[in-house]
């Protein structure tokens, strides 16, 4: 049984915290990019130079890209293999709220959504979801959301005989009535099947996922949908143009005879995560 | 892109010739607020209990920056999402703001108040809250800090850039 120390999983976690905040993962720049040269409105091609100018300013000035430093969303994958020493959601919690005050990133986590709305100060507690897996490895996600585009996901428990066009409606209309709320060009990622929380968590796997769906028919499926969005008009930031969505992401599970749930995660243009591996 | 450059305190004649989808930038003085100081505000309205500043021809921004790093005036500074300060905005005008910036749709409700109270509401680039920081040269804390990134900030600021959404004639950018 290997053993990961204190200290590694801590170091680590803070270095994903800081390059998540201040570096924008080099593909979400690269969609940025391209979109900016095939955007044909003036306002939106402005916004998205704006974008880029941003990402770069965050990187070299050492300001966080967006004042919405989000929730912190910690995806473990921990191994059969491996043992942590110590418990790994205190040191977890330990570096963010470290991190977050070194660093000057906004603490945006109230104590309780109804009753005390009080900030903790710290962006603690972190948002932690595990899945054993084999082999002797603790890979570790870190995922900023920000509160604007969260505010905009969906989940609709479909009938199991609804047909894909019906799917796709949905979702369509789902983006169009965000329309410049959640900050676009987005990045949706879909979950598909399983329960409705299995769902909603894929939905949030999947827009992590860089590369399309491995299988034919969800990547088409993935395609349409983006073609669809962007027929929208929303455009950047909502002020119009061909790019509402950067890239469409469907994570699918199995699920019960009766059901059908879809959801969505509406990310802004802002995708905000970095991965490892120990 | 061509824009409008306005200075604060807005004249009259400037904000009546702003049209939905115009560029701007504004120089001068803007005022943070949002969920929390608004609903403080209304408390204190209703209340009749002296306001933290006049609002008289305002600008204000609905933001929460994140902490100013040392040598830096403010963090980053993008706008959140206005639709949160709808309920708010009817008392915000009778107090003499004349203009928002934030981001998002707002409800037909505050876009007929727009047009009533002759405001105009803008919205600034949504996540692009580095680039903002650049056009902040002074940010100073003028009411409410126990309630941390949702205090209200006095800003300073240079060439800040927004978009015209909703002009004071029904104009809509996002319709």
């Amino acid at each position: 049984m290997r053993t990961i120390s204190h200290e590694e999983l801590y170091t680590a976690v803070s270095n994903l915290v800081v390059q998540a905040n201040f570096n924008l993962p080099d593909h979400v720049y690269q969609a940025l990019s391209t979109m900016h040269s095939s955007e044909k409105k003036p306002l939106a091609k402005e916004t998205l130079h704006i974008l880029l100018q941003n990402a770069t300013i965050a990187a070299t000035k050492h300001i966080p890209l967006c004042q919405d430093c989000g929730s912190v969303i910690v995806f473990l994958q921990i191994g059969t293999g491996v043992t942590i020493d110590g418990n790994p959601e205190e040191i977890i919690n330990t570096a963010v709220a470290d991190t977050y005050r070194s660093h000057y990133l906004r603490p945006s986590i109230v104590k309780d959504p109804l009753f005390d709305r009080t900030n903790t100060g710290t962006n603690t507690p972190v948002f932690i979801h595990t899945d054993i897996v084999e082999g002797d490895s603790l890979a570790i996600t870190v995922y900023i959301k920000g509160g604007g585009s969260e505010n905009m996901s969906s989940l609709r428990m479909f009938t199991p005989t609804a047909d894909i066009e019906q799917i796709i409606d949905y979702i369509v209309a789902t983006v169009k009535q965000a329309g410049p709320n959640p900050c676009p060009p987005l990045f949706l990622g879909i979950g598909i099947g399983g329960t409705a929380d299995v769902a909603m968590l894929n939905a949030k796997k999947a827009v992590l996922q860089k590369e399309p769906h491995p299988n034919e028919e969800y990547r088409r499926l993935e395609e349409v949908i983006l073609q669809r969005c962007n027929t929208t008009g929303v455009g950047p930031l909502g002020f119009g143009g061909n790019n509402t969505v950067a890239t469409v992401r469907i994570k699918e599970a199995p699920t019960h005879i009766a059901t059908l749930p879809v959801a969505l995660n509406l990310n802004c243009h802002s995708l905000r995560y970095r991965s490892t591996i120990l | 892109m061509k824009t409008i450059d306005l200075h604060t305190p807005i004249p009259e004649h400037d904000l009546q010739q702003l049209k939905a989808g115009d560029f701007i930038t504004i120089s001068g003085t803007i005022y943070t607020a949002r969920d929390k100081a608004h609903k403080k505000i209304a408390e204190l309205v209703t209340q009749q209990k002296p306001l933290p500043i006049d609002f008289t021809n305002a600008v204000i921004y609905y933001a929460g920056p994140s902490p100013a790093p040392p040598g830096m005036p403010i963090g980053a500074i993008g706008p959140t999402t206005s639709y949160r300060m709808d309920a708010y905005t009817e008392a915000m005008l009778s107090l003499g703001v004349r203009m928002f910036i934030g981001k998002g749709f707002r409800s037909s409700e505050v876009k007929k108040l727009l047009v009533n109270y002759n405001a105009v509401y803008c919205s600034s680039f949504g996540g692009a809250a580095a680039y903002l920081n650049q056009c902040v040269v002074d940010a100073q804390i003028v009411a409410f800090e126990e309630f941390g990134p949702e205090a209200m900030y006095k800003l300073t600021v240079e060439k800040f850039p927004v978009i015209v959404i909703n002009d004071m004639y029904g104009g809509d950018l996002y319709a």
